[in-house]
């Protein structure tokens, strides 16, 4: 098996891609939140059905699905190529292209270009890949203030919370919870503000209304970015983004090196692609494409920043490599039953969910994230929904894989189970190990009760905390087998051992 | 027809029910069922807790054992889901590109029951009488791996005497996923949970599904719920007859 060395991956101490915990541990933690428990499952219910629907009005849903891993196979490939073509192309426009290898390089660069206006406020647009390097924190630092103007980040913001969920970053909160963060930290929320969805939604619009006309600085990622054209395009629902592409002197993008498409042409297949995974509609009502700068209409000065942060390190692994493929659609969290009962925080990353479990390790190196290939029981109800048919389950395996082997070369192993899955394989491979193995088991019976056992010792103890095992059979279907046909077509052949 | 059958490790040693259906099922419909007695396990536990390496003896084991066998049965749509969809990914990560070819032609030749019956020996209705009411849980790998879509709810709704309750939310995971149940075994049980809750709230006596270990899952929490619902694996009811009562 190959391993992979020597790629940089994101590097620690900055950003939010990392567990400060094991997931099961979390997880329990956030199994036992009964609200956001029933938050998550009305709200994850909603868009699946919605989706569900909606993409069952396109017939040929199939081949747009295969038209979108397609192309993006096609750029992977070339990435290379691609992304010096979309600075070409940018520079021609009169943007100007910054490449940052990793998170601290991305927010020092934009750090820089915020400072050299002068501005002490920015608003944001909103952007996984600036929650992913922890830019927010960066300009604190750098004594700036950066505004949340979408709706569910605004709420994650106020509430000094972490968001939970790729589309819906509040997700995890209900509308009551939400009126009660802007009476609280809002400042000029109206103290009779009610909790129904126009109410708090018209008074996030007021608060955010002096913001959008006084910032001089806007912040953006992107949903695509055409290398041909050297276009950048970012799709949204609320219109606050259109005012952050739009109103301030200075963009400021920052996208993913994976984010770039060949053509203008690819984005029929995308626009129809992720909208109708994502947020359940045939269309979205916002999209914002611009080329580099108009003299005399929007922003005059245009910056984009590509960042890598651990993703060539992703394309380099033949297997990992689709997970690059991401459009942050977020329909496998929607269906996967796992993120449904845990929520997005027990991932610990700015990725939660199917796609995080396998997109956190792989940026972060898997020693770092090395519970969330795991959290998975494979279901694969995320690879049906993949708009862009990332085989989730197979690289979920495929980074278990890379976790034993990178255990095995640390000499980290044999640890319990590895010498388990060890014996299991050297009993297994023999017909005559595997039946006296069976006939060992049948010592179970004796500590069973009515056929059932309650409680094992670790790392069966799981188990049998909420359920029974079954004793071994007192005959099992060999010894049944040679008893009711004997050995007559019971034949040995091919076989060794 | 001669069909070989693959029993899977779980089924021999804790559900030999499972296989004795099979057998007298398949007996009973006019072929002839061969068991190679040197087979073991499929290696899925390994390949999907990332014991890739130590899955190859046992994926080169099966190939060896049914490599003779013109079609090969299993009573359960995981261990098929591994030999079709995860034998030659393993073999070919080991280096073994030969291993690889071969192990896809056996598994071109592997068929989970419902795939055989409907697909191979294009039979819907079996001859079964099972006076129960019965509620039919999909497996994940069943339904995402092997897609066998309505394969055995078409063989159940010929049943006589059954009869047969939708069981809501039914294609979501019962929360197994094999060391899954005890790696995150918190996140599992809650999955199980409500995977019994639609179980009960469908009033079925019994709950039945292609897999021997989802079974084992969702009867594990039934039984230590005293939920009086028995879990019955497939092949079982289409072995019983009015004459076997």
């Amino acid at each position: 098996m190959t391993t992979f060395l020597g790629m940089p991956t994101a590097p620690r101490g900055v950003g939010h891609l990392r567990q400060t915990e094991p997931f099961p541990v979390a997880a329990r933690r956030e199994l036992a939140n009964t609200q956001m428990r029933r938050n998550l499952t009305k709200a994850t219910g909603i868009i699946r059905a919605k989706r569900a629907a909606i993409v069952g009005e396109v017939p040929d849903w199939e081949q747009l699905r295969e038209a979108g891993r397609a192309i993006k196979a096609e750029t992977m490939a070339h990435l290379d190529h691609y992304l010096e073509q979309l600075e070409t192309n940018v520079t021609a426009h009169g943007g100007v292209v910054h490449w940052a290898r990793d998170a601290n390089e991305a927010n020092r660069i934009i750090v820089d270009l915020v400072r050299g206006t002068g501005a002490a406020e920015v608003v944001k647009v909103k952007s996984m890949v600036t929650d992913e390097i922890g830019l927010n924190e960066a300009l604190a630092q750098a004594g700036v203030q950066a505004y949340e103007t979408d709706l569910a980040e605004l709420i994650v913001q106020l509430g000094h919370d972490r968001p939970s969920h790729i589309l819906v970053p509040a997700i995890h909160r209900n509308r009551a919870e939400i009126r009660e963060i802007f009476l609280r930290e809002m400042g000029d929320a109206d103290p009779g503000l009610g909790d129904e969805p126009a109410a708090l939604a018209e008074a996030s619009r007021a608060h955010l209304r002096r913001l959008f006309l006084s910032a001089r600085v806007g912040i953006s990622g992107a949903n695509f970015a055409v290398a041909d054209t050297g276009g950048l395009g970012v799709v949204e629902s609320e219109g606050n983004g259109r005012m952050c592409l739009t109103l301030p002197e200075t963009l400021i993008t920052v996208m993913g090196i994976e984010k770039v498409v060949p053509s203008w042409r690819d984005l029929g297949v995308f626009m129809q692609l992720l909208p109708r995974s994502s947020t359940g509609e045939r269309m979205n009502p916002y999209t914002s494409i611009w080329t580099g700068v108009t003299p005399g209409d929007g922003p005059q000065q245009f910056h984009l920043v590509l960042l890598d942060n651990g993703r060539t390190a992703v394309l380099a692994d033949d297997t990992g490599r689709q997970t690059l493929h991401c459009i942050r659609c977020s329909a496998c969290l929607n269906v996967c039953p796992v993120y449904e009962r845990v929520g997005g925080h027990a991932y610990g990353s700015v990725y939660p969910g199917p796609i995080g479990a396998i997109l956190s390790p792989q940026l972060t190196g898997i020693e770092d994230n090395a519970s969330l290939p795991y959290a998975s029981s494979l279901c694969g109800a995320c690879y049906d929904v993949c708009p862009v048919k990332i085989d989730i389950p197979s690289v979920l395996v495929h980074l278990r894989a890379r976790h034993v082997e990178a255990a095995r070369e640390g000499r980290r192993l044999p640890h319990g189970e590895a010498v388990t899955m060890a014996a299991a394989s050297w009993v297994m491979a023999s017909h005559r190990r595997f039946t006296a193995a069976q006939r060992a088991a049948k010592l179970g019976r004796a500590v069973g009760r009515r056929g059932q056992i309650r409680r094992l010792p670790p790392p069966f103890a799981g188990w049998t905390e909420a359920r029974d095992m079954p004793v071994p059979a007192a005959m099992t279907f060999r010894e049944w087998w040679r008893r009711e046909h004997g050995r007559e077509h019971g034949r040995e052949d091919g076989a060794r051992g | 027809m001669r069909i070989a059958l693959f029993v899977t490790c779980l089924a021999d040693t804790l559900f030999p029910s499972v296989g004795q259906s099979t057998v007298q099922l398949l007996e009973r419909l006019g072929h002839r069922v061969e068991f190679p007695q040197a087979q073991t396990c499929c290696g899925q536990m390994h390949i999907n807790t990332g014991y890739a390496r130590d899955a190859l003896p046992l994926v080169r084991h099966y190939v060896e054992v049914f490599e003779p066998h013109e079609v090969i049965v299993a009573p359960s749509g995981s261990c098929v889901g591994s030999v079709r969809h995860q034998y030659a990914v393993v073999a070919r990560q080991c280096g073994d590109e030969k291993l690889a070819r071969r192990a896809e032609r056996v598994a071109a030749r592997t068929f989970e029951l419902s795939q055989l019956l409907v697909d191979v020996l294009g039979v819907e209705e079996v001859g079964a009488y099972y006076p129960h009411r019965v509620t039919y849980h999909p497996t994940c790998h069943s339904l995402r791996l092997l897609r066998v879509g309505e394969r055995p709810l078409r063989l159940l709704r010929n049943v006589a005497g059954i009869d047969l309750v939708e069981l809501p939310d039914a294609e979501v995971c019962c929360g197994f996923g094999g060391t899954f149940a005890l790696k995150n075994a918190d996140v599992s049980t809650a999955m199980l949970a409500d995977k019994m809750r639609n179980v009960v709230d469908t009033r079925a006596q019994v709950c039945t599904a292609g897999d021997s270990s989802c079974l084992m899952h969702i009867g594990g929490g039934l039984s230590r719920l005293r939920a009086g619902v028995k879990t019955v694996h497939l092949a079982e009811i289409l072995a019983s007859t009015r004459e076997a009562g």
